[in-house]
């Protein structure tokens, strides 16, 4: 038993940098941007989000931060595609491999330290509570955020006028525009918003998970955030759902031998990988269905010509 | 406030001007970079792009980092003429210098000319085997090629680690995670006796050559450019989008699997799990900074070597992080980008809150 919670709680560990960046993007894609940068993003937010807590020994500043320094190199995207109308998926890729190389650069003097233990609620009574105890009443504050995320974003995208506003400029801006919505105004938002979402995820590898910085910690997990907005078919409790599923594959890595797995690691290391593209290829085969999920002017430029 | 107005036809002069431009403002950027990090900015700059062009063994070994760049960037910009967005060069590299790698070891001791070019043909197809993959589902199964191709970069990194960790390792090695050293027949010649620059940088050119031609006057050239810029006029003319997009996968594949064969049998000289380095990312820059034009790539994967090498210098004799040469080139797509609007739109200040031919009657004449 004692087993099967601590599964459960690394799938948890594993899955909460998932589901910040895969919400966060999510948002962004509603609206109609595809930003590949979510990698480079969350690689800022981990190295902001590490040096801000060993500096002031305050994990609060550590994840503003983070917060901070993602919705600031979005800021950089933003300007990029939503200003001077660069190509999206040029710029996101210019974003991972920038994010890659700057993080790496601050991160130098950093690697080696190692934070201290970030803490856990801790409820007398409750958290004692077999099972159910450290698993619902026992987590550290982010994985209640992540949560509140969801169902926040849930909550404005589908039942207030600003998710209506995003979602219109994200099937057909020019409609968008013409009825005098503000595109780029809203675009400009939810780029900082999927930002400072990355940036947070970003930290809870550097300050929560590991809890150290070593260079390119992110190991793909942006582009698995892309995946799985995907996967979600744009839908936010789908993408926690499949944070939480991959998680899950993340994290049989460090229970094979509890488990009986003969496999080499390496073999392990790529499940989380070679799931992606199997969950993508699954929810993509269906041309038609796909196509409606998507929003409708995903990754195009728009260009308000009056 | 900034004002942008379409052009009716993209500049010809700012589409050869804005890659200088967003060189120079890249240069800016470093020196501000440099005087942060509390470096001397001017010998910082000289040391990166300068004082690798002043010396013979530097200038080949420019060579030797820029035949990955030039060759992968060349296949990549096929691909990204015509939409395909094959980003996982690097798994490709991998793929083709452990494919062609295995092939060479299988060959160990064997004499003969046929050696080499069968282990380079070996990595060709193991790049191709590699790219089959995201164009297969791209085409099949209508996958996004971007993220399958990505991730198989990451796949393909684990593969190579644990090859060289069991039956690829060297039987004499301690066991350390590294193969034998390819014998003399599966060696690339040297370029330049006592150099590390390699026949490879040769490939690379024919490989610039047969690009421009094909792309200028071959019907596959149209082909790819309408795929890319008109979709449904490709429909109609009957170009067969999923042969367009296997065959930007395919010469992809091929070419970076080539790079990565050549970066094993030519400067590296063995198998270990540290072969992929980013030349398949830093290529995609090449790809952008060289307009997507075979000679812009060979132009642009000469620059983008010159800072690998001007980076190692600058690391070693003024103690420069390593990352700093991933920021530049970082910044250098950025900028590149920036400028790109000014190819294609016409861009104007003027003052916010006037009409522009209100200001000119409002002037006080003071």
């Amino acid at each position: 038993m004692d087993l099967i919670v601590n599964i459960v709680l690394g799938i948890i560990v594993a899955a909460t940098p998932l589901v910040f960046a895969s919400i966060g993007e999510l948002v962004v894609e509603k609206s109609g941007v595809l930003n590949l940068g979510v990698e480079g993003m969350m690689i800022i937010g981990a190295i902001a989000g590490f040096a801000g807590t060993i500096e002031t020994g305050s994990f609060m500043v550590g994840i503003l931060a983070a917060i901070i320094a993602g919705a600031a190199v979005a800021l950089l995207f933003a300007v990029l595609t939503q200003t001077l109308l660069a190509n999206q998926v040029a710029t996101g890729l210019a974003l991972t491999l920038f994010g890659l190389g700057l993080a790496a650069l601050i991160g130098q003097s950093y690697s080696g330290k190692s934070a201290p233990d970030f803490p856990k609620l801790n409820i007398p009574g409750l958290t004692d509570l077999p099972i159910i105890g450290p698993l619902i009443f026992g987590q550290d504050g982010l994985v209640y955020l992540s949560f509140a995320l969801v169902a926040g974003v849930a909550w404005v995208l589908t039942r207030t006028r600003t998710g209506l506003i995003i979602r219109a400029i994200g099937e057909n801006h020019d409609a968008a525009h013409a009825i005098g919505y503000p595109v780029v105004a809203y675009r400009y938002a939810t780029l900082l918003f999927g930002g400072a979402c990355a940036g947070l995820g970003g930290a809870y590898l550097s300050i929560v998970q590991t809890p150290l910085w070593v260079e390119n910690m992110t190991a793909g997990r942006g582009w698995i955030a892309l995946a799985l907005v995907v996967f979600a078919a744009w839908r936010p409790w789908r993408s926690l759902l499949g944070a939480y599923l991959f998680g899950g594959i993340t994290i049989i890595q460090l229970h094979s031998q509890a488990l009986g797995l003969q496999v080499e690691p390496q073999i392990l290391a790529m499940l989380p990988y070679l799931a992606t593209i199997i969950v993508l290829v699954l929810i993509s085969y269906d041309k038609a269905k796909a196509r409606l999920n998507a929003p409708a002017n995903l990754g195009k430029t728009f260009f308000a010509s009056t | 406030m900034l004002k942008i107005e379409p052009r009716k036809e993209p500049s010809r002069v700012m589409l050869y001007a804005t890659p200088f431009l967003a060189v120079l403002f890249t240069i800016v950027a470093g020196f501000i970079l440099f005087s942060l990090l509390d470096k001397n900015p001017a010998t910082a700059t000289y040391l990166i792009f300068i004082s690798p062009l002043t010396s013979l063994y530097t200038i080949t070994e420019l060579l030797v980092k820029a035949t990955p760049l030039i060759l992968i960037a060349i296949g990549l910009a096929v691909g990204f003429r015509a939409g395909v967005w094959n980003i996982g060069a690097e798994g490709q590299f991998t793929m083709g210098a452990l494919a062609g790698g295995a092939m060479a070891l299988a060959l160990y001791e064997v004499e003969g000319l046929w050696v080499l070019p069968l282990v380079c043909l070996a990595g060709a197809l193991g790049g191709m085997a590699w790219a089959a993959i995201p164009a297969f589902l791209r085409t099949r199964l209508n996958t996004n090629e971007i993220l399958v191709s990505l991730m198989l970069v990451y796949v393909a990194t684990l593969l190579l680690g644990m090859l060289v960790h069991g039956p690829l390792r060297d039987p004499d090695g301690f066991n350390f995670p590294e193969s034998r050293l390819f014998h003399d027949a599966a060696t690339l010649p040297a370029l330049v006796a006592g150099t590390r620059a390699h026949v490879g940088f040769l490939v690379a050119i024919i490989a610039v050559i047969v690009a421009w031609i094909l792309l200028r006057s071959h019907m596959i050239g149209f082909q790819i450019k309408v795929v890319g810029q008109a979709p449904r006029a490709a429909r109609f003319a009957g170009f067969s989008s999923p042969r367009i997009v296997w065959f930007c996968f395919m010469i992809s594949g091929a070419l970076a699997g080539l790079a990565g064969i050549f970066e094993a049998t030519g400067p590296v000289g063995q198998l270990v799990p540290a072969l992929p380095v980013g030349y398949g990312f830093t290529a995609i820059i090449v790809a952008f900074l060289g307009r997507l034009h075979p000679l812009g790539i060979l132009a642009g994967g000469l620059l983008l070597a010159l800072t690998y090498i001007g980076g190692e210098a600058a690391q070693i004799s003024m103690s420069l992080p390593s990352a700093t040469v991933q920021v530049f080139q970082g910044m250098l797509l950025f900028f590149l980008l920036a400028t790109d609007i000014l190819v294609n739109y016409r861009v104007s200040w003027i003052a916010s809150g006037r009409r522009p031919a209100k200001t000119a009657l409002q002037q006080p004449a003071e």
